[in-house]
Parts: structure tokens; sequence; C-alpha cells
């Protein structure tokens, strides 16, 4: 089982940010599963959640590379920390009428939604962790997955700790 | 009032202090180039192909201390600096390039002689910016310049679409930069420093490994009074060459690929190894399993991403080297380590370089022996890349600080003659030598007519063994002497070509000719050159090869 490690960081949303960490990434051959980036409370700000294959990628130089990009603000490592962590995916699945009652069943198990319904196909909505997600996706394969939309892990650290701005710290080495 | 972009960059070059730049106009840049000489405290050095302006800026860098800038148009005048710029980042040079691009209705139209140069040079750039907007070309300048100045330096990119050049707006020139991402650490960790000085002050064997790092910071006093304190023989990385006086009872050479038997042997055998401004490269380390097997590692870098990127660090020290090594030293403890120095000379002793002698044909140790004498190793020395390059890290004594001009890193060839233009822009009323090879010399050598326009006092010893040598030596050790496109069948004349471009040229292929030429160009007003024959069998000893520490050489 490789050892994922959840990094966030908070770039400023300036042109060309993302191009600059996926191509540092893509140079020092990091191994990552998932990269997403998004808008914070703060309309300067962007938020990106990375998902590191830590088996095969050293972590520490990943985040020192990050601060290397001028735009990097901060990058916290979340793995240990108590976390909310979620990601959204739609699944197309096959239905026939017959098996429409069925999935909605499973749907209702994993407390997800069914986003659309068609003649011979149904859409299921599932926010959660990796693993209810794989779980899910286990369970409709034998329906046949038609297609499907990950958006990739995004995480939050519970409770009061807060990464914002006024924390945004010197680099330490 | 408003003006224009154009004179906004030239303002803005005024207010940064720059006086020198390397360029060649072009289509985009035309709005620039045509206000230019308003600005007559900006002196323009017109180069001959826009890599050139990117080696030379970063070698004024280097030299000065200072930000370079090279000032290209779009394009293909753009892409030529991407060499020159992959180079600087790899040595960490900060300089900038100013380049021109399509106006910003053409631009993603594949118009004429244009290029996407951010995408291009953001994997070598420190950072790059496309400025989107006349009123940002003043805070962009002003960021860019403290970029690639401060922290670990690096190359800045500045695109600006040639319609902005004509907009006009205010001049507003900045108070500070609001980089809230961007702040290097300068003053080390005392905790970590007092934790190093422990592990120093516990050493039976320690080394000092200096990189160039201490000649960025400009830390040479630091560094001598730390050594001397504690007694610590001091070995330089090929970079660090001229952070530490040669002629110090404390320096044993360079460490690495083609350093010396006693520096490698020592590096092997240390408990203790303070790395000071390196990187710890594989040319330093080659097999990294054999490399200081018994040591506790200290390592100074101004990088974080540094630490522990290759060697596993015992003590690491983020931070500026000059202020981290005032602190160091006042924490260490006098001591001797007079048993281990007495070691390395005995592997100095019995392992010493091949001596340079003067002999017919010529050979390249002694030619660089000889210089180094008669500059009493006190000149400013911008070599090519290849064999001349690593026996000028033997041969040369550099005794004055930040002396020595090369490319380390990427070992890009060309470097030699363009830098050398460099370092003589940023030190007036000197002489700058250029220690090339005849292949390094032949990508680059049409800025003898930059030299000769200029007349800048460039002295340039030009090593001719008919080959690409270092290719030609690893045909030759590793590749069964199986010599394939590495020697040259047909050479131009080189006197008649230097004279061609007005370049007073001597040729030498015995020792006589040679102190006689080497006499008649230091005497030279302005350029000279030298050509120097020698032979293509001749090999730089000693040799580690890929795959082996750095302790397992081949020495002759």
């Amino acid at each position: 089982m490789k050892r994922q490690h959840i990094l966030v960081a908070l770039l400023q949303n300036r042109a060309g940010v993302l191009n600059r960490v996926v191509s540092l990434f893509r140079r020092r051959a990091f191994n990552i599963d998932s990269l997403t980036v998004g808008r914070t409370e703060r309309t300067d700000v962007s938020r990106m959640t990375v998902v590191v294959d830590g088996e095969n990628t050293d972590v520490e130089q990943v985040i020192k590379q990050l601060y290397k990009v001028i735009e990097v603000l901060k990058v916290s490592d979340v793995t240990a920390d108590p976390s909310v962590i979620s990601e959204l995916a739609l699944i197309k699945v096959t239905a026939s009428v017959s098996q429409r009652a069925e999935i909605a069943a499973l749907v209702d198990v994993f407390r997800c939604k069914v986003a659309d319904v068609a003649a011979d196909s149904m859409i299921v909505e599932v926010t959660g962790g990796e693993d209810k997600i794989e779980n899910l996706l286990n369970l409709l394969r034998p329906y046949g997955i038609k297609e499907m939309a990950r958006t990739g892990t995004i995480a939050m650290t519970r409770g009061a700790s807060v990464s914002r701005m006024h924390e945004l710290v010197e680099v330490a080495g | 009032m408003k003006i224009n972009g154009a004179h906004i960059v030239c303002k803005s070059l005024v207010q940064l202090g720059v006086d020198t730049i390397f360029g060649i106009p072009g289509g985009t840049v035309l709005d620039l180039y045509d206000v230019l000489p308003q600005y007559p405290q900006i002196n323009h050095i017109l180069v001959r192909h826009e890599q050139a302006a990117a080696f030379a800026a970063d070698a004024y860098s280097r030299a000065s201390g200072r930000v370079g800038v090279a000032l290209v148009t779009s394009g293909p005048g753009a892409t030529n600096t991407v060499t020159g710029i992959a180079n600087a980042m790899m040595d960490s040079s900060g300089f900038v390039v100013l380049t021109g691009n399509q106006t910003q209705a053409m631009m993603g139209h594949d118009a004429f002689q244009e290029c996407d140069i951010t995408g291009v040079t953001l994997p070598i750039t420190k950072h790059n910016y496309l400025v989107e907007d006349v009123r940002g070309i003043a805070p962009t300048m002003k960021e860019a310049f403290h970029i690639a100045g401060t922290g670990r330096r690096g190359p800045v990119l500045i695109d600006i679409p040639k319609n902005l050049f004509g907009e006009e707006t205010n001049f507003v020139w900045p108070d500070k930069v609001d980089l809230p991402g961007y702040k290097p650490t300068r003053i080390g960790h005392a905790r970590q420093i007092r934790q190093a000085a422990e592990v120093i002050n516990g050493a039976q064997r320690p080394v000092i490994l200096a990189g160039h790092g201490v000649i960025y910071s400009q830390a040479y006093q630091q560094l001598l009074a730390f050594a001397e304190k504690a007694n610590i023989p001091v070995i330089n990385t090929f970079l660090g060459l001229s952070s530490f006086p040669a002629s110090h009872p404390l320096f044993y050479g360079m460490v690495g690929m083609h350093g010396m038997a006693y520096a490698n042997f020592a590096v092997t055998n240390c408990d203790v190894l303070i790395g000071i401004g390196m990187r710890f490269d594989d040319r330093v380390t080659q097999y990294l399993p054999a490399f200081a097997p018994h040591a506790k590692i200290v390592h100074i870098d101004i990088d974080p991403a540094e630490i522990g990127k290759n060697v596993k660090t015992f003590t690491p020290i983020v931070g500026d080297v000059a202020p981290v090594l005032e602190s160091l030293t006042e924490q260490v403890e006098k001591a001797c380590h007079c048993e281990w120095t007495g070691q390395i000379d005995r592997w100095r002793r019995e392992h010493p370089l091949t001596a340079p002698t003067p002999t017919t044909p010529l050979t390249t140790p002694w030619l660089i022996k000889l210089l180094s004498d008669v500059t009493r190793g006190d000149a400013s020395v911008s070599t090519d890349v290849g064999q001349h390059q690593m026996w000028a890290g033997q041969y040369y004594w550099f005794n004055r600080p930040n002396a020595l001009f090369s490319a380390g890193g990427l070992g890009a060839m060309g470097f030699g003659l363009p830098a050398a233009i460099g370092v003589a822009a940023a030190r007036p009323g000197e002489d700058s030598w250029a220690i090339l090879g005849d292949g390094g010399f032949m990508m680059t050598m049409q800025e003898l007519a930059t030299l000769a326009e200029t007349q800048l006092p460039v002295k340039i010893l030009l090593i001719n063994n008919n080959s690409l040598g270092m290719v030609h030596q690893w045909q030759n050790i590793i590749y069964k002497n199986n010599i394939v496109h590495s020697d040259f069948k047909r050479h131009p004349d080189f006197v008649k070509l230097g004279e061609a471009f007005g370049i007073p040229t001597w040729r030498a292929t015995n020792p006589d000719e040679y102190e006689c030429a080497l006499r008649k160009a230091a005497e030279a007003p302005g350029p000279a050159m030298i050509e120097a024959v020698t032979l293509a069998s001749e090999n730089v000893y000693p040799m580690v090869r890929r795959g082996r520490g750095i302790a397992e050489m081949i020495e002759a």
C-alpha cells in the first residue's frame, strides 16, 4: 500500500501559477495522484490540494520545491492532521428501467444522489473520501460504467486551525 | 506627466542603477531602442548573437555582484537566449532578460517572430513575467531585479508585448516589492548553528567544502576566519574556486571528477564535512554511497531545497553564507587538527598533480600554470567547457576572490568568450582573461567582432588541440579509443581569423613563442588572442569514472 501524502498549498491567484506548479512536478519527476485548484475565501488567493505518492516521491522535496515557486504562499502536509478529506465524482452508469430501483437503493446507502436519469442510464453524484468512492464504484461496475469524472481530493483540517493569509509566515528552513 | 512604456523601461533601468546592458535590436524592441540614446547613463553593448548577450549578462552579474541585463527581440532573439538562461539557472546567477513580443492583439495568432518565451523559459528561470499592462512595467522591473539578485540568485525573464512600449501612463516607481511568497532566509537558525559548532568542535578530521555560494555571499573574509580559527582544510568545488586563496596553507584544491587526488582522499576520509554554499552535485560526489562515508555532514546553503536533496545531512543550516559563518566562527573552538592536515599533506606529496613542464608540443597544464604565474593568480579568468576548463581548475591558482567565471552546472560550450566580455564590462580597466578550447570558441567566436568594436581588454588564450578534447578523452578511456567525430579534420587559420576580426593574434607552438605571446597579449591595450597549439592525445587526470567513488581515480 503506497503512502499518500495530502498537501494543501495556498497560492497567489496570478496567471500561470498552475502551469508553474505542474511544470515543477513534471521536471522533478514527482509522482502525483491528484491535484486540484480552486478559489478560496480571498479573491487573490487560490488553494491547491496535491495528493503525493509518498512511496516514490520525497514529500519533503515536493514541499521545499513548491516554496521556491514565487507565488506559493504556504504549504502544509495535512496527512497526519485530523482533516475533512473529500472529492466529488460523477458516475454515468448503465441502468435499464428495471435496474433503476436497485441503483437508487445503493445510492441511498452511500448517502449520495442521482443527478440525472435517462432512458438507459443514470448519473450518480457522490462526494466523500477515496475509499467511499472506490467502494461505490465496485458496486456499480457490474451494471456498466459508461463515463466517470472525478474532481480529485480536497482537504481541510478540522477544528479551529486555519490556513489563512495572516499565518503566511516566513518560509522556515 | 505620461510617458510611454519604452521610456518606462529605461527609467526603471536607471532607477535600478543599471549602467550596462548587452543586446541586439529587432522588430519588437525598436521602440525601446528608439529612446535608448536619451539615457546616456546606460551603456549598451551590441553583441553578435543573443546567446552571447545572455552569457555576457550572466558573467557581468557574477563579476559585479549586481544584476546584469540582456535585451533582445521576440521569437528567435528570445529563443537564442535560452541556453544562457538555463546556464545561469544551474549556476545560480541572477540576471534579467528583457524580451519584446508581438503586440497583444497578435499574440496567440502565430504572428511573425512570435514565441511564447515565458512558456519556453518557465522551467529554466527563477521566475518570469509576461507584462500585460503598461502600468505593470515599472513594478515588474522592480520585482524582477529583486528576485534575480536576492536569495539563491537566478535568471528572471520579462516579456513585454510591443504595443506596451508605445502606450502611455504615469511613471510611478514603487518604494518596495510586495512578494508575500518570497522571503529568503538570510540569518541561520541559532540552534542549528550551535549544533553545527558542537559537531565541528568534536571533529578529528574535518574538511570544509566551499562552493559558489561563498562567492555570491562575498563571504571570503568569513570563510578565511572560520577555517583559520579551527585550522580546517579547505577544498573547493569547481565553481567555488577563488572563494579561498590558493596560496593559503589550508587550501587543498578542488574535489570531484577531476579533483586533486589528495582533495578526494580528504573528503572520503573526513569525519565532519562542512559543505558551504554548494549543492553536492554529481560531479562533486560521483558515486554517492562512497562519498564521505564516515562523515557527519554540516550543510550551509541559502536554498532549503538543497538540504537533503542529494546527501543525508547531519546538521543543516539555511541562510546566507556570510552571516552564518560569522556566527559559526564565534562558536567554534580553536583547534589544530595537525595530524589530519599532516595526513593530507602526505597524500599531496604521494599523489601530486602531474607537474606542468615547458615542452614542445605544448601541454595545457603548463600553459595555464604559466598564465597563473605571470598574472600572480590575480586575473579574472573566464573559461569555456571541457578539458581546458578542468585544467584551469587544477593549474590556475586563484588568489583573488571571485575570479573564475565558468559554465559549471550546464556545461554550456561557447560560454567563455561572451563571459569574458561581460567580466571586462563589469571590471573596467582590468584585463579579462578567457581560456578557451577550439571547440567552444567556435560556438561563439562571432563575439570577436563585439570585442574589436568595444576594444574591451579581453585576452584570449585559445588552446587548440584540433579536437573536442573532453569528448576525445572519454572516447579514449571509456569507449576503447574509438574516436568518433571529436577530432576536427580542418580548422580555420585562427591567426588570420583573429586578424580578420581586427584582434591581434599570435600562434604559439613552443614554450618560447608562448611566453612571448603572453607578454604581447598583456601589453596590447585592447583585446588580444593567443592560439596555443597542443595535442588531442593529452588527457585530464585524475579522472573518476562514472559509478565510482571519488577516491577511486585514474591518476595518470
